[in-house]
């Protein structure tokens, strides 16, 4: 492979200074000193620490809780991009929406021959047992955090639609708390739109679909798997900011037809419940029979109308990666309209002339686990060794049906600071979606994710990734 | 509130208050050591005895000997009651519990967190000793001081004040009850060194030595000590405040719920029967039968509470 160009968001193809939103950070980050920045980057890292923002890593019991690195430069996005983004990612979910109440009822996409049978009948995110069931409200997928890739200038990819249980939301809060704390004078130079409306947002977005049941006041729990799961700080963060309870599974059960939390003044009703953990953990009795992380019975009471759940069990479905490959088609269908925000090539292994494209290219593609996150299981064709390619082989053929591959894409480069001053990085951003039977609300900005690695393409935070603050000026 | 919460948040600040009387304990039987090197090794063996660790260390060590009891109350793992393993387990609980607590409450405790586990990574030398042990306490009281100045005084402020009171007062009449004998009128010899070096320690062990010459003058005596630590309404560390805080924050509790609970009445009864007792009724009745029996009915009264609020199922 020859020498790659990469879009870098802050200087853009040339010299000729920074682009048009980054050149009032690039004047003051010219006259800053840079022993000073460096000083206010180790504060950020302690502040980060004693507020307990940490990230279990799996499997690692050692260090078991880790900080996500941060980065002190920000991401910045001009009114005029961010406002086609919106559009086009407003216009995914409604359709995401759309889907998911067809895939469960009438299946009008598949009568329509949009989408195989096969593709949703033998899917395992897909649950029978949300056939013909309407959530309140009508909403699926209360919480998306859509990923999006830049290539250039006016071209961004959705890499992956995150539609079950997306975390990350604390870290974009953290991040701009910190940054607003080390940096004031940034903020009143730059108008950048503000992000701590959110926890406020998702609490209305969750009670504007309250079950039938709900009477007075909703009571909103926050479900986590417990403190060793890697995003429980986020969980915790999210109840107390929701003013909600957080909940584990054996603090739940199901009584008199609700499912009711062990309060020290006995069992009493939840409303809505957002749960951060998948559906196969979710209920015992419906589903994994093994899981202590849900509740028992908790699928009956939902069907019943006597809690909400979100998002939805069943919304898997819609953001498994075989089924992204259909998303063009989806978006179309249910809108009426061409998708705004353009999907990557995806060859599906499971189709014969795409496994045997992809066994011959894999040194040239991304090739990823149909079901996997997290950067867990995934190839990178060009990253990678010869045995790693060889080993990798032979996992495709023994299983074809778990993989899709695609194109390598060229990520765009944001700026991180090094002690040799700032050098450009890969990036992805995943921006957060509330939907309520009222609007679609976007975040302005979301959680960017740097490879702090030069040269890496793998942004997660469990492969050795960053963070940085983003922005949305204003108009 | 949760039941888990709650349960949380008591065993949050026991740990607390825990990590605190050992660093105490570690502190008076230290400076006995330095002083009277000939009883050192008895010295070590009540304190413990008092801290509870006593069958885990003699599965451990043959011998009492101070810098591995200090060791092994500081940090080994392997102690459930170690400075470094309730810092832990308070840190935890208090994770878990994360939104109960303020920013300020959450933030204090994390950090006493970090700093301990980054001054308890390796074995302590002597010389640093009184350092680590101030630190201790100065961090705990940190965390107090967040409880004090940030929080609404609800049930979730009640939850964590019983907790660090029945832990308070377990670990004072555990002090007593290890030393009753040299407490006892019949083992006074007037101006015996041993003896008061002995009394010293008792004190120093609940940081009463100067609220005691306040409060009774120069000279050390063993019924006044007994009564200062088991009837003083005025000492934070005596039995009988810590009694009726627990039955102050037990009462907030029965009238924000509005319930009547089996807990309230045996804290109800702890309280009466402090306030009826003067020190000679305790030594007639037997100093030593008098703890054990306040030991009982306080380990009593903490599962009480767990069972009346729901901390476990």
């Amino acid at each position: 492979m020859g020498e790659q160009y990469f879009f870098d968001e802050m200087m853009g193809r040339g010299d000729d200074g920074p682009r048009g939103p980054y050149q009032d950070f690039g004047a003051w980050f010219d006259a800053e000193n840079p022993s000073r920045l460096r000083k206010k980057a180790r504060e950020a890292e302690d502040f980060f620490r004693l507020t307990g923002i940490t990230f279990n890593v799996y499997g690692r019991e050692e260090a078991n809780e880790r900080l996500i690195p941060f980065d002190i430069v920000p991401r910045i996005i001009s009114a005029r991009e961010w406002a086609k983004l919106e559009r086009g990612i407003e216009q995914r979910v409604r359709a995401i929406n759309a889907f998911l109440h067809d895939i469960y009822h009438r299946q009008e996409i598949i009568r329509a021959g949009r989408v195989p049978a096969d593709m949703i009948a033998r899917n395992e995110a897909f649950l029978p047992k949300m056939i013909g069931v309407s959530p309140p409200g009508g909403v699926y997928t209360h919480i998306v955090g859509t990923d999006l890739v830049r290539t250039g200038e006016d071209e961004f990819y959705v890499l992956e639609d995150n539609a079950r249980t997306p975390s990350g939301v604390s870290y974009m809060l953290e991040n701009r708390e910190t940054m607003l704390q080390m940096f004031p004078e940034l903020f009143s130079a730059n108008r950048v739109r503000p992000v701590s409306d959110y926890p406020q947002n998702l609490r209305r977005s969750l009670t504007d679909c309250i079950p039938p049941a709900c009477t007075g006041r909703p009571v909103v729990g926050v479900l986590t798997p417990g403190i060793h799961n890697s995003a429980y700080y986020e969980h915790a963060f999210l109840a107390d900011q929701m003013g909600g309870e957080l909940v584990e599974g054996h603090d739940l059960r199901v009584v008199d037809g609700r499912v009711a939390m062990r309060t020290t003044r006995g069992y009493r009703p939840i409303d809505v419940l957002y749960r951060r953990v998948d559906d196969d953990f979710l209920d015992p009795l419906n589903f994994n029979p093994d899981s202590l992380l849900g509740v028992p019975g908790i699928l009956d009471v939902y069907r019943a109308g006597g809690i909400t759940i979100a998002n939805a069990p069943g919304t898997g479905i819609a953001d498994d990666k075989a089924i992204y490959s259909y998303m063009p088609e989806i978006v179309e269908f249910y809108t009426g309209e061409p998708a705004i925000l353009k999907n990557v090539p995806t060859w599906r292994c499971n189709e014969a002339d795409a496994l045997a494209y992809v066994l011959d290219n894999l040194s040239e593609l991304v090739v990823k686990e149909v079901h996997g996150s997290g950067g867990y299981g995934m190839l990178v064709g060009p990253a990678a060794s010869k045995k790693d390619i060889a080993d990798f082989r032979d996992k495709l053929i023994a299983k074809p049906d778990n993989y899709i591959a695609q194109p390598t894409l060229s990520l765009s480069t944001v700026p991180i600071f090094t002690k040799a001053g700032l050098a450009p990085r890969h990036v992805d951003l995943r921006p957060f979606v509330l939907v309520s039977p009222r609007k679609i609300h976007i975040t302005p900005g979301g959680l960017t994710r740097v490879a702090l690695k030069k040269g890496s393409l793998v942004v997660n935070s469990s492969q050795g990734g960053g963070t940085k603050d983003t922005w949305v000026l204003e108009d | 509130m949760l039941g888990k919460t709650a349960g949380g948040l008591f065993w949050m600040f026991r740990y607390l208050e825990r990590s605190e009387n050992t660093a105490r304990l570690i502190d008076a039987g230290h400076r006995i050591a330095l002083t009277k090197s000939s009883s050192g090794s008895n010295e070590w063996t009540s304190i413990l005895a008092t801290s509870g660790a006593r069958t885990a260390f003699d599965a451990k060590y043959d011998a009492h000997h101070g810098p591995d009891v200090i060791d092994f109350l500081l940090r080994d793992r392997d102690n459930p009651s170690s400075v470094l393993s309730v810092i832990t387990a308070a840190r935890d609980n208090a994770r878990m519990v994360r939104t109960a607590l303020t920013r300020e409450v959450w933030e204090a405790v994390n950090e006493c967190y970090l700093v301990m586990k980054d001054l308890l990574a390796r074995k302590i030398p002597d010389r640093d000793l009184p350092h680590v042990l101030g630190k201790i306490r100065q961090r705990s009281a940190f965390v107090r001081g967040a409880l004090h100045g940030t929080m609404l005084r609800n049930d979730i402020y009640d939850f964590a004040r019983i907790g660090t009171f029945i832990e308070r007062a377990d670990n004072t009449a555990r002090i007593l009850d290890v030393k009753y004998y040299v407490l006892l009128p019949s083992a006074h010899f007037v101006g015996s060194s041993l003896d008061n070096v002995q009394w010293e320690t008792i004190l120093r062990s609940v940081s009463a030595e100067s609220a005691y010459r306040h409060t009774y003058g120069p000279d050390i005596g063993p019924s006044e000590i007994a009564e200062f630590l088991i009837l003083d309404g005025r000492l934070p560390r005596s039995l009988a405040f810590c009694a009726s805080k627990i039955g102050d924050n037990l009462g907030y509790l029965k009238q924000q719920y509005g319930q009547h609970l089996p807990c309230h009445d045996t804290a109800e009864a702890v309280c009466t029967r402090m306030r009826a007792s003067t020190i000679q009724m305790v030594f007639d009745g037997g100093l030593h039968e008098f703890l054990q029996d306040f030991l009982r009915f306080n380990g009593m009264l903490g599962q009480q509470i767990e069972q009346d609020y729901r901390f476990y199922g």
